[in-house]
Parts: C-alpha cells; structure tokens; sequence
C-alpha cells in the first residue's frame, strides 16, 4: 500500500477519525491497492468537492479510475471493493 | 517620526539562492476543499511556482501578506502557480482561507521540516517548543530551480513586494489578454 501516490487510480475522501473510512482503508491496505487521500471537513455542509462527485455529501467516498466507479458508503465501497479486487463473488 | 520599538536581526542562513534546486518535499495542500499529500515537484507541471511561507495563520502578518498577495493578483498577469505555507494545521488553513477569502492552495507543515530543509527556521521567543518558518518567498522554476528568492533577515519582515513583481516579470511569461 503507498499511500497519495499521484498517479493512484483510486481518490479516497475521507475524514479524519472517522471508522467507517477506516474500514475501506483497511480494505484497500488489505488489497494491496494504491490511493489517494482526500481529507474533507467534519462540518457536512462544507462538503461540496463530495457532493459534486458522489451526488452526497457523505463520507467516506471512492472514485475508482480503474473502472470509472464513483461510489459512496463504507458497506457499499467494501463490497466493491471485495468484487472488483478481492475475487469475491 | 521616532517609533520605539525593536526589530529583531535574525542570524544569516544558507537557504536557497537563484540557480540553486529548490529541496523537494511533500505535505498536506490545503485547498477550500479538502486536502492531500502533495509534492513541491508535482507543482511545476508547467509553470513556475511561487512557494510563500509566512507566519502561522491568525498572526498579523499572515493576514497582510495574504491581503498584499490578493490584491496584487499576479496569477492574473503571470503564468504561475502560487501555494503558501505555515505550520497551522489543515483545520487552520481550512478556517483562513474561507475568512481572509484566499484563493491559494496553502500547505501544512506543522513539525517545520520543510523550514528545515530550506534553513528558513524562525525560532518563535515566548513560544517554547514552537518553530515556523521565517517570511520567505521562492520563485522555483519547472525544472525546480530556484529564479528568486527573498528571506527575512529581520523580524518581523513582510516580503519586498515590489522587487518580487519584478522577479516574476522577468521569469515568469505574461498571461494571454483576455478576450
């Protein structure tokens, strides 16, 4: 995993302490996935880089160069993640 | 006029000079947006860049400089990239930006490496265990040399704004006149 390389095909947005992007972070270190962070604001309203992205101003939040998925919601993101690079089914 | 007060001499540094490499380094960049890691390097795709470091936001003087810098506007005339640095963390910066209205990427670097690496530490009296960097402005062409460079010898000291424009008249292409 290196994270904030700048050529990563996958942007994490995500916000600091936050466990739910802990748990795609887990699973991109899990998949040995390289990345970059985008750290957002805690104040939700101050979002709109999110927003303009995924349709929600909600964290964490993945665009996925790979594949062209942009994709927001932990359980969603994992599960795609467990798809698209973990050979799940 | 008789001003009674005290400008403090800082002592001489071996910080970067024209025709010397601009020291890579990599920090948060702090946009009105969010922020990531970013390299110095990664920010001469093109243009040359002007690396500003100033006083940690909420000091005076980071609020003159920034007014200064906006209202001179050179990114309007000129082809280049200006960022800011301080050591206030992201938050800082987030909250600076919206209030003072700077359209600038500032980086953070709260541990002061990079004020380090370019010999530009000002060790801040009153404030144990706190260091920043001196006032400096780097004009750090595309292939990271250093074009111009001025770093205060004194503090306080706000950069020779004047002696900078003309800097970047001659280092810098002017922008194409609008339409």
């Amino acid at each position: 995993m290196s994270d904030s390389d700048d050529t990563a095909p996958i942007t994490l947005y995500r916000l600091q302490a936050c466990p739910f992007c802990e748990r795609v972070v887990r699973k991109l270190a899990d998949y040995d996935i390289d990345y970059t962070s985008r750290f957002v604001e805690p104040m939700h309203s101050d979002r709109n880089a999110v927003k303009r992205l995924s349709g929600a101003r909600t964290v964490p939040a993945i665009v996925d160069d790979n594949t062209g998925v942009t994709m927001s919601e932990s359980g969603n993101i994992v599960e795609y993640l467990d798809k698209t690079y973990g050979g799940a089914e | 006029m008789d001003l009674d007060f005290d400008i403090v001499d800082l002592p001489a540094t071996d910080h970067p000079t024209e025709g010397d490499d601009a020291p890579e380094f990599t920090r948060p960049l702090v946009t009105d947006e969010y922020w990531e890691d970013v390299s110095l390097s990664s920010l001469l795709d093109g243009e040359p860049l002007l690396l500003v470091c100033y006083p940690m936001d909420g000091a005076f003087p980071a609020t003159y400089i920034w007014n200064e810098l906006r209202d001179r506007d050179f990114e309007d005339t000129y082809q280049l990239t200006i960022a800011g640095l301080s050591i206030s963390t992201p938050y800082e910066h987030t909250t600076f930006i919206e209030e003072r209205g700077i359209d600038t990427p500032l980086f953070s670097d709260p541990a002061n490496g990079v004020a380090e690496q370019y010999d530009i530490v000002n060790d801040l009296d009153g404030m144990a265990g706190v260091a920043e960097p001196r006032p400096a402005v780097f004009l750090i062409d595309t292939d990271q040399t250093v074009r111009y460079a001025w770093v205060a010898d004194e503090w306080p000291a706000f950069p020779p704004y004047d002696e900078l424009e003309d800097a970047l008249a001659t280092h810098c292409e002017m922008k194409p006149l609008g339409p």
